[in-house]
């Protein structure tokens, strides 16, 4: 087996390279097939591997492939971890990747209108793109399959570097790079955390393979460290990773950075932005489900700040108007779904959510860029509507994945965000009461921005110029293929998934279980007790409250936004007035972005800038070096007074000194 | 004892060729250059026998060389390497070619001259490195000054008296303590031999004034706060080669001294001084971090960043005292040294490529002002990319060596205490911060003026510079085992020395370290 997983990890960055190094000779048509080959080998390979763990009782795979290093005495190693955890993220990573690097023939065939006028790096940027989506899918497999913290970090900071360098991909412009630095400096004060996190593992457990200390966990779990007075190891340790998980998966405070990464082009919103990248903390949470239980503190930590998220952020979708930035702001509500269900111990949940989110979000983004593109790149989804009558998969695939995204029953974020709600609800740890209401509240909210971005869409008066409707038309194949494909387990995946995956943990293989839960912690018990399939499960939810929520916020955005919109379709504007202090507070993001570039970014210049002047400037040049240099020459001055030349002057000089030594050694 | 000289060979072959070189003269430019490639690669080719030579499980000096120097006071031309010194000699030949390379069309001023300063350098960088003598090491110490000074001196920039003489007196303010320091030494031991120097009882005063002198040299040459004002200014005046030079080799050479010298020969001192180098090193790598930050000069922005990875060399090789003091912890102090030897070879690679790539730009448009550019990439998109990388791989990102040495660092100092580890992790954003705001500001955005549009994209040689050192920084951080396993017999040996008392009996009661009595007494040849 190590072979096929290794040519699932290689395949990707083979196509990477030659499309990368070669875009030049092989061209476009080279380019995007060799990188949709190692892709599509990759995807083939991975959903082989998932079904031979579904039908076959595949062994779990953990080796190592070579010794990065060996330091005092702790053996630094790149491997593989292949279990039922890492077989899924990968089918999901690398199926998703598939279906954007066919999305993306259609969506960069024009980019070098995108670039300015004899500018070299618009020559080959086709193929540059598909070279480092195949980078992304090679990173983010290293990061999943990985077996050590080592590695995890690897591809932790690779799936990084690829999104800067996706973000900034169009570098003629200002805000493209802006929003690429600051994506790569606020992921690395995450980094910061998790880098700690790693080092506080590698010193208490001398080890850095996941089997390892996991297993040792649990002799460490009543360790005090001597910090803040005391802390439990295991909460320090879960803290500083989870800093990480902040980072790369975009939780308040370190979400800010996601908004902006929509200066890149669509597909890889969809890919890196949506389904996987950001995924990877929560995945990251999951696979450390071992050292989290141990750590109720860490717990609440994760439940509060993911809850947060999930409605704090929701709310400013409500407001915004480009058609990319409503369904960022939707994916940081939902990446909070998930990692408050790593809060409530529903590890299992968190995954589930993950995947349906991972096909119904990039489903939304990729309908998004199909819009855009039919549209010529103009976002504003308030010069947008009627787009029904044009485009009809865009159309209907989209309409399914604002479905699954507000969890109409029978769709698959149904199934996945009511386990969340459930399973945070019968949570009994500090947060928990918090969490519950604003995931339910938030629910109504997902609606309700959802459903306002496809009336505004796809429904109503055709808002755009008439130049634009004239050239209105369905995006190609290439483009429409890849929303069909993902509408599909949208709708479905979510009824096939839901009971392996909660009820019959289906995670565990042999004696091997990725997912450990302790028994206190257990808030899928209730859910699981009360199984009596999914038709039960949907007949239930239909009397529960997120559902009365969902269709609340669904009715009111089709008053709002259908009925009403078509005699008043200034209504959308009107609300947003009404709303006074409180939309203009969404609008402002509630001032993190102002916060971080005046006192963060603006205070680190002015520190520098200080410390440069006063530091390194005026004391040390300024007084020391030129101030000694200034004296020595003084002293030299004054020094050449004694050198006479008189022959008598030195004498008296020599009789002073020999009185002066012999003086003192007699004396002492 | 090796039969064939090969260090000898390593160091002198070069020396022999700059005068070569400069016999040659100033005639045939093209002839000149090319005697100094070949012998800068048969040089290298020279050094790799070394390792190729090397025994990796001992922690004896290896290629050893001695005869009588000078019979009178006992100093002996004694040569000999370790797991140490032997990768920093192949680091030092290797970066010379690069530096040759580099120069070759756009020194038009006496370029056999430059050719020379740098191939004669060469061999004194070697001879540092490989000096078990410590008068020889001195000679050799203070030699160096005098190429560079000429390099700064003749083919710098307009500032570049000011920039020379303020190298000269700080690096040689520093060196005259050591030298005072070997004295001191000479007639406690008898011996110039600095292997002697490292078995010799000295009394904790005694052990604190030796430290501090070399200290004093070392930290000049590293450079550490707060003498670390001199190299800015030098890096900004010298030519591109010098700087290639000075970040790449003659940085390591303070943090080389700190092991060779300073902690097994008076590691008591060194232990109780520890706080002093810890937080200077803290400073370094934050509060130089902060000054990179606002830096309006490529070339000063990537000599301030040189000082704060710079920080993470001493920080990694003095942690070793803090956690050798805690009973609590098994292991750990090989981690820092050895992460500190990495970050110094890893630092070679980047600084040197990053240097390269500002004289790339300087030798187009005569300006090093981040101001005067933007939107290189559009004009030279194969540049743009290597900057990119090297920039990536200087804020320590995993797959390129940068990562290594700070990685292992921040491991082993989170052991010593985690407050340190939480400042020296900053790093993680400061470096990020002022290297990619540089990059965003020069290689991105659009074409800012005429001077950038009319920029035309690497050419074969300078590829071929920046693609090789690319590929080391690649290697280095794709599998740092070969690296790492070479040193780590001689560091596992060097971890026992300084934690072993050398205090006299008399004064054993104070002692602090892991070992109060002498474990095993040093191999020496």
């Amino acid at each position: 087996m190590e072979n096929v997983y290794l040519t699932i990890v290689l395949a990707p960055l083979i196509g990477a390279i030659i499309a990368g190094f070669f875009g030049g000779k092989i061209g476009r048509r080279g380019a995007h097939s060799v990188t949709i080959v190692g892709v599509g080998v990759s995807a083939a390979l991975s959903l082989w591997v998932l079904s031979q763990f579904i039908w076959h009782d595949q062994p779990v795979f953990n080796d190592t492939i070579y010794t990065w290093m060996v330091s005092d005495g702790i053996h630094f190693e790149v491997g593989f971890l292949v279990d039922k955890l890492t077989v899924l993220m990968m089918a999901t990573v690398s199926f998703v990747s598939l279906m954007v690097h066919i999305y993306t023939i259609g969506y960069m065939a024009d980019d070098e209108h995108n670039w300015p006028h004899g500018a070299l790096t618009g020559r080959n940027s086709y193929q540059r793109f598909f070279s480092y989506i195949s980078l992304f899918t090679f990173s983010m497999l290293m990061l999943v399959m990985s077996n050590n913290f080592m590695q995890l970090f690897f591809g932790w900071e690779a799936v990084g570097l690829v999104s800067y360098l996706l973000i900034g991909f169009w570098s003629t412009r200002e805000t493209a790079i802006f929003a690429n630095f600051k994506a790569f400096l606020v992921n690395r004060v995450g980094d910061f955390g998790f880098i700690l996190g790693i080092a506080a593992v590698g010193m208490y457990f001398n080890s850095m393979d996941y089997v390892e200390v996991f297993a040792r966990a649990p002799e460490l779990a009543n360790t005090e460290v001597a910090l803040f007075g005391g802390t439990s190891l295991m909460t320090l340790i879960c803290i500083l990773l989870f800093v990480g998980a902040m980072g790369k998966s975009a939780q308040v405070p370190l979400h800010v950075w996601l908004p902006d990464s929509m200066e890149g082009p669509t597909p890889i919103s969809a890919l890196i932005h949506a389904a996987t990248m950001v995924t990877a903390g929560v995945f990251m949470v999951a696979r450390m489900s071992p050292l989290y239980e141990l750590s109720e503190t860490a717990l609440s930590f994760i439940l509060i700040i993911g809850s947060s998220t999930a409605f704090f952020m929701g709310l400013i979708g409500l407001v915004q108007n480009d058609i990319k930035r409503v369904v960022a702001y939707s994916t940081l509500s939902q990446l909070g779904y998930m990692v408050t269900a790593l809060g409530a111990s529903a590890y299992a949940a968190g995954i589930f959510h993950l995947m349906t989110h991972a096909f119904f979000k990039a489903l939304l983004f990729l309908a998004a860029g199909s819009v855009i593109i039919a549209l010529h790149h103009k976002q504003d989804i308030s010069q947008m509507g009627g787009l029904r009558k044009y485009m009809p998969i865009t159309w209907l695939t989209a309409l399914f994945g604002s479905l699954a995204l507000i969890g109409f029953p029978g769709f698959s974020g149904f199934f996945s965000k009511d386990a969340i709600i459930e399973a945070v609800g019968s949570s009994q740890i500090f947060g928990s009461g918090y969490a519950t209401l604003l995931l339910t509240v938030g629910v109504l909210i997902t609606a309700l921005y959802s459903f306002r971005m496809y009336f505004l869409v796809f429904h109503g008066k055709e808002r755009m110029d008439e130049h634009t409707k004239h050239h209105l038309h369905e995006t190609s194949w290439v483009v429409t293929l890849p929303l069909v494909l993902l509408a599909i387990p949208s709708i479905f995946i979510g009824w096939y998934a839901v009971e392996p995956l909660l009820i019959d943990n289906w995670f565990a293989s042999g004696n091997w279980n990725p997912i450990v839960v302790a028994h206190e912690h257990d808030t899928l018990h209730h859910l699981r007790e009360h199984w009596h399939g999914q038709a039960a499960f949907v007949q239930h939810g239909i009397t529960a409250l997120p559902f009365f929520l969902a269709m609340t916020g669904l009715g009111l955005a089709i008053i709002i936004w259908w009925a009403v919109f078509r005699w008043n379709p200034k209504i959308d504007a009107q609300i947003q007035a009404a709303g006074g202090p409180v939309t203009q507070l969404l609008q402002d993001k509630y001032g993190f972005d102002d916060f971080n570039q005046r006192v963060l970014a603006g205070g680190s210049r002015d520190l520098g800038r200080m410390l440069w002047l006063t530091g390194d400037r005026t004391l040390i040049d300024g007084m020391i070096v030129n101030g000694s240099a200034w004296r020595v020459a003084h002293m030299a001055q004054w020094a050449r007074r004694l050198q006479t030349g008189y022959l008598y002057d030195y004498a008296i000089a020599m009789i002073v000194g020999l009185i002066g030594l012999l003086t003192f050694f007699v004396m002492f | 004892m090796n039969e064939f000289p090969l260090l000898t060979l390593v160091i002198w072959l070069p020396i022999v060729g700059g005068i070569v070189v400069l016999a040659s003269g100033e005639k045939s430019p093209s002839i000149s250059k090319w005697t100094a490639l070949f012998f800068a690669v048969l040089t290298f080719l020279l050094s790799i026998g070394l390792w190729i030579g090397f025994d990796s499980n001992t922690a004896q000096m290896q290629f050893v060389e001695r005869s009588a120097w000078i019979p009178t006071f006992n100093v002996e031309y004694y040569l000999g390497v370790d797991g140490i010194s032997m990768p920093l000699i192949v680091l030092t030949t290797f970066i010379t070619i690069f530096v040759i390379v580099a120069g070759w069309e756009v020194i038009t001023y006496k370029p056999a001259q430059y050719m020379t300063a740098f191939l004669i350098m060469n061999g004194i960088m070697v001879g540092v490195f490989s000096a078990l003598d410590g008068i020889l090491f001195y000679v050799f110490w203070e030699a160096m000054l005098i190429p560079m000074f000429i390099i700064i001196g003749v083919w710098g920039g307009p500032n570049r008296v000011y920039a020379t003489i303020k190298f000269f007196l700080y690096t040689f303010l520093g060196s005259v303590f050591m030298l005072v320091a070997l004295i001191y030494m000479y007639f406690q031991s008898g011996s110039f031999s600095i292997l002697d120097f490292q078995e010799m009882q000295l009394g904790i005063t005694a052990q604190t004034l030796i430290f501090l002198a070399f200290l004093l040299a070392f930290a000049v040459k590293v450079p550490m706060f707060p003498v670390h004002t001199w190299l800015p200014d030098a890096h900004v005046e010298a030519p591109t080669g010098g700087s290639v030079i000075l970040a790449a080799i003659m940085l390591k050479i303070g943090g080389y001294g700190f092991l060779r010298f300073s902690m097994p020969i008076t590691p008591d001192a060194s232990a109780s001084l520890t706080w002093l180098i810890v937080a200077l090193s803290l400073i370094a790598i934050l509060y130089i971090g902060f000054v990179a930050l606002v830096q309006q000069d490529m070339k000063k922005l990537i000599a301030y960043s040189s000082i704060a990875h710079m920080g993470f060399v001493t920080l990694g090789f003095f942690i070793v005292f803090t956690i050798a003091q805690n009973p609590a912890l098994s292991s750990g102090s090989i981690m820092g040294i050895e992460g500190g030897m990495v970050q110094m070879i890893s630092h070679g690679f980047i600084s040197g490529a990053l240097f390269l790539c500002v004289g790339v730009l300087y030798d187009r448009v005569h300006s090093r002002e981040i101001a005067d550019y933007g939107g290189v990439i559009n004009t030279m998109p194969w540049y743009g990319a290597f900057v990119v990388f090297f920039a990536m791989a200087n804020a320590g990102l995993p797959g390129t060596s940068g990562f290594v040495g700070e990685f292992m660092v921040i491991l082993a100092t989170f052991r010593a205490d985690f407050w340190w580890a939480v400042l020296a992790a900053m790093t993680l954003i400061l470096a990020a911060a002022f290297t990619l705001w540089m990059v965003k500001r020069v290689i991105f955005g659009e074409v800012k003026n005429d001077k950038v549009a009319a920029l035309k994209d690497i050419d074969q040689r300078e590829t071929f510079n920046l693609a090789v050192l690319a590929i080391a920084v690649l290697a280095l951080g794709i599998w740092p085992a070969p690296l790492v396993n070479v040193m780590h017999t001689t560091v596992e040996n060097l971890v026992v020395q300084v934690t072993t008392c050398k205090l006299p009996s008399s004064e054993r009661s104070d002692c602090v370290l892991t070992h109060p009595e002498p474990i095993v007494a040093v191999p020496n040849n």
